[in-house]
């Protein structure tokens, strides 16, 4: 196999998700529960030599107005019991999710992150996700126990935590030696003690150190701390900086942020959330694309979309009518619950769509469409082959994590139109040469390879220093 | 009747020397094949369900003999779930430090990807080494007495099946007319509010295949079995028992009934299943040597549960102690412990099983069902509706 010089595209599968992004109204649309579309998903992306697929969670259904959110897909089933599942039906694929780190507890974390690491042979992410609101902190025990500001102290030290915890079995603890009757030497496990004012966890971990060492951690976060953050332990980042511009912006802006960690910008990814429609010719592509985004903004979502932005009930108002005159009211910035909320100033947002909608004679629904439903790529195979490359050739990304908008199909003519395009350029791999997620994003070159080397060199309880060894 | 028959799977079996057995695979108690093995072959024999155990105990110090360590057993469960087609799969889920919402979707999901063949043995965990690993700041002055953790543990799984209550089967509408996905009038806060949390809901995963998989109990310790019977009578659907001998077991079985009776439910509706110690080999002498073997290897007796039935030999003696469990009330079924695995799930599959189904004890081929087909229980009314109504 040759083996180019040229920069390799990264790509993630994400399962359609709660957001109007994933159209259920369409023909094509399957179920959203039902284990066989995961399934057929998961097979697409694989026989798409995809990184990895990507499961997002959130613990409370979204609320609208105050009651819950009906317009979009609504309900998924557990993250890490799909996963798991799903390393039964898949031999390469990464398989990655949102575990939150403000309603779970460092040990029970570390445990399941290691025991699907075990079962799928190395190929376990985990996206860490921060909350601190009491509105999802009413389905847990803590309640809204966490300061806003305390959101990614947390989210650190958890990370901190979970990893004394998979570091205090050494790589070859496992003996399971019959002949001198050593399964694991006492040596190779080391106690834990972790005590700050968030986290007092003492003790010794139950379950073996998996295959990577470590999940693959992602990061989404784009506030400067979670920029911080994601800097200081991500190894792939989810951002949303569609644009090339702002891409690069954000590229060098993480990358540079790393050297301060003693962290080489080659040990993260950028992946930013990518959509796409493929078109035979660009004309079909744009009329696709255009039917689509009628299809995830109806009338009654275009209202929904107006009224986060009002913060007030719009619903007397005709969706193929004119925006309202009134002014947001800038005082109701909880009208939509159990979503990532972005802080803006509404009253200037509401002003400048009103302005394009007259200038452009456009309807609340048509500005919805144009303002919030706008595909990543769209066009012919080559065309987004040739899009997608650019984008990271330019530096503005490694990859993309793509989001289409059917379930389970809408990956599927991506895999067979799109992903020979890109190895054709040589940009993408043809078979996967590793077996753990880390080999498919760092080539066998992984952090966590380094610190497992160090470690070896220098933890004084591993075994191979213990003298604990058989024979 | 037709005795249940399940098989619990603990690493290398619950002998502490079973991983030096020279057909052990002691280094592949941590990988996916080995426990997709294992369930394969109970698949194949048609087994009602397989217990998977779990806890956050540490691993024994100065015990470098023992087997030490242990995956999630849910995720164990779920990763064999797509390559197995009959049999129940029973993890066991600590609901003493963890979270009942976690837990509802875990299960419930178990259940989808399983096709309705998930059910869950909830247990209590009561130690403070336990406790210290979660970091459990109100039990810094030792751990609650027992009446105080099965309290807790009925408020979990009562929250848990709530939950799993609180999407109604047909809330997904996609009703392209109105644009709803949902009909949120079928999604109900569960407002539970207890001793030890509140949960305010709904679930985040719809009502899964069997709407509730069977609540699975042990009470085979006998320090906290006052405390456990009335939550036995009021939520399980199986309850394992564990017992010197026949008469003891029928004692227990008996409790159980009268704690079901007492909870206003039918005890028909709950089975009752025998733990039995299994070491089986084609003669009783060699099943002796085995286990003589073994203790020999772990310096004495091996440190199996205490007042535990235990059969040391062929097959037939298995089919003969079944047959006379079931037929004398004593239980109606019972739970397979393999002192040694993976031989001692062999043995079930190939020996032990095919001389059942001589008998007319078990199927001849395993069919497809769910597990509460299999206990002969009907898909429940929502909680909610009948609420309503």
């Amino acid at each position: 196999m040759t083996r180019s010089r040229k920069k390799q595209v990264h790509l993630a599968a994400h399962f359609p998700g709660v957001n109007n992004t994933t159209v259920w109204s369409d023909p094509n649309s399957g179920s959203q529960t039902d284990f066989a579309s995961f399934v057929h998903f998961a097979h697409t992306a694989e026989r798409g030599l995809f990184d990895f697929l990507f499961l997002a969670e959130g613990l409370r259904l979204r609320e609208h107005r105050g009651q819950i959110h009906d317009l979009d897909v609504v309900g998924r089933p557990d993250t890490f019991t799909v996963l798991n599942a799903l390393a039964a039906v898949t031999t390469h694929l990464g398989l990655g999710g949102t575990i939150n780190t403000t309603f779970n507890e460092p040990v029970e974390i570390a445990k399941q992150f290691a025991s699907l690491d075990h079962l799928s042979g190395g190929r376990a992410a985990w996206n860490l996700v921060t909350s601190s609101d009491a509105f999802t902190g009413e389905n847990f025990r803590r309640g809204g126990f966490l300061r806003p500001e305390q959101r990614y102290e947390r989210a650190a030290e958890i990370l901190e935590v979970a990893k004394k915890f998979w570091d205090s079995w050494a790589s070859d603890a496992v003996r399971a030696d019959q002949a001198a009757g050593v399964f694991v030497p006492d040596e190779a496990i080391s106690p834990v003690d972790h005590r700050s004012e968030l986290f007092q966890v003492s003790g010794r971990f139950g379950t073996p150190r998996s295959p990577q060492g470590y999940p693959v951690f992602l990061q989404s976060g784009d506030s400067d701390p979670g920029r911080e953050f994601g800097a200081a332990t991500a190894d792939a980042i989810f951002s949303r900086h569609g644009t090339l511009e702002a891409g690069q912006a954000f590229f060098a802006d993480l990358k540079g942020r790393m050297p301060r960690y003693g962290r080489h910008p080659d040990d993260l990814k950028i992946l930013p959330a990518a959509t796409f429609v493929l078109g035979d010719t660009p004309a079909d592509a744009e009329e696709r694309a255009a039917h689509v985004r009628r299809q995830q903004v109806g009338p009654q979502t275009a209202i929904a979309f107006l009224e986060q932005v009002w913060g007030r009930d719009l619903s007397a108002y005709d969706p193929d009518g004119p925006l309202p005159d009134v002014d947001p009211d800038p005082e109701n910035v909880s009208i939509t619950r159990g979503r990532v909320r972005h802080e803006r100033d509404t009253v200037a947002l509401a002003r400048q769509w009103r302005e394009l909608a007259e200038s452009r004679n456009l309807s609340i629904r048509e500005l919805i469409i144009e303002t919030s439903a706008r595909q990543s790529f769209i066009g012919t195979a080559a065309q987004v082959a040739e899009q997608i490359d650019s984008y990271v050739q330019a530096d503005a990304s490694d990859g993309f994590i793509l989001v289409p908008h059917l379930t389970p199909g809408g990956l599927d003519e991506f895999v067979e139109r799109v992903i020979p395009e890109l190895q054709d350029r040589g940009s993408f791999r043809t078979e996967y040469t590793g077996r753990t997620l880390r080999d498919h994003l760092f080539q066998g070159d992984t952090p966590a390879t380094r610190d497992l080397a160090t470690r070896d060199l220098h933890h004084p309880l591993h075994p191979r220093e213990s003298g604990l060894s058989a024979h | 009747m037709t005795p249940y028959l399940a098989v619990e799977l603990d690493g290398a079996g619950r002998h502490p020397a079973a991983w030096r057995l020279p057909d052990a695979r002691p280094g592949e108690l941590f990988t996916a094949g080995y426990w997709t093995g294992l369930a394969q072959l109970a698949d194949r024999a048609g087994l009602d369900f397989l217990a998977i155990p779990d806890s956050f105990a540490p691993p024994a110090e100065g015990q470098a003999g023992l087997v030490r360590g242990r995956l999630d057993a849910v995720a164990i469960a779920a990763r064999v779930a797509p390559l197995t087609r009959t049999v129940g799969l029973v993890p066991t889920a600590t609901v003493t430090h963890t979270e009942p919402f976690h837990l509802s979707k875990a299960i419930a999901t178990l259940d989808f990807v399983s096709l309705g063949r998930a059910g869950w043995q909830p247990e209590v965990s009561g130690t403070q080494a336990e406790a210290d690993l979660f970091g459990r700041k109100e039990w810094s002055d030792g751990p609650p007495p027992a009446d105080t953790l099965w309290r807790e543990l009925a408020d979990a799984v009562e929250v848990v099946v709530r939950l799993w209550d609180s999407w109604e089967d047909d809330a997904v509408i996609r009703d392209q007319a109105t644009g709803r996905y949902v009909d949120r009038n079928k999604l109900h806060y569960v407002d539970f509010a207890g001793e030890f949390f509140s949960v305010k809901g709904p679930s985040i995963t719809p009502r899964s295949p069997q709407a509730h998989p069977p609540v699975v109990l042990r009470l085979d310790h006998v320090e906290d079995e006052l405390e456990a019977l009335p939550v036995v009578g009021r939520w399980a659907q199986v309850v394992r028992i564990a017992a010197p001998d026949l008469a003891a077991a029928a004692d227990a079985r008996a409790r159980v009934r009268d704690a079901v009776a007492a909870a206003g439910r039918d005890p028909d509706e709950v089975a009752v299943l025998l733990d039995v110690e299994t070491l089986l080999a084609d003669t009783p002498d060699q099943a002796q040597a085995t286990l003589a073997q073994l203790d020999g290897w772990h310096d004495g007796p091996g440190g199996t549960e205490h007042g535990t039935l235990r059969i040391l030999g062929t097959p037939v003696a298995l089919a003969d102690l079944i047959e006379e469990a079931v037929g004398s009330g004593a239980a109606d079924g019972v739970t397979l412990v393999p002192l040694a695995l993976p031989s001692g799930m062999h043995t079930v599959a190939e020996g032990l099983v095919p001389l059942l189904v001589q008998r007319g004890l078990r199927p001849s081929a395993p069919t497809p069902a769910t597990l509460r087909d299999r206990f002969g229980l009907a898909r429940p009314a929502n909680y909610f509706t009948e609420a309503r109504a």
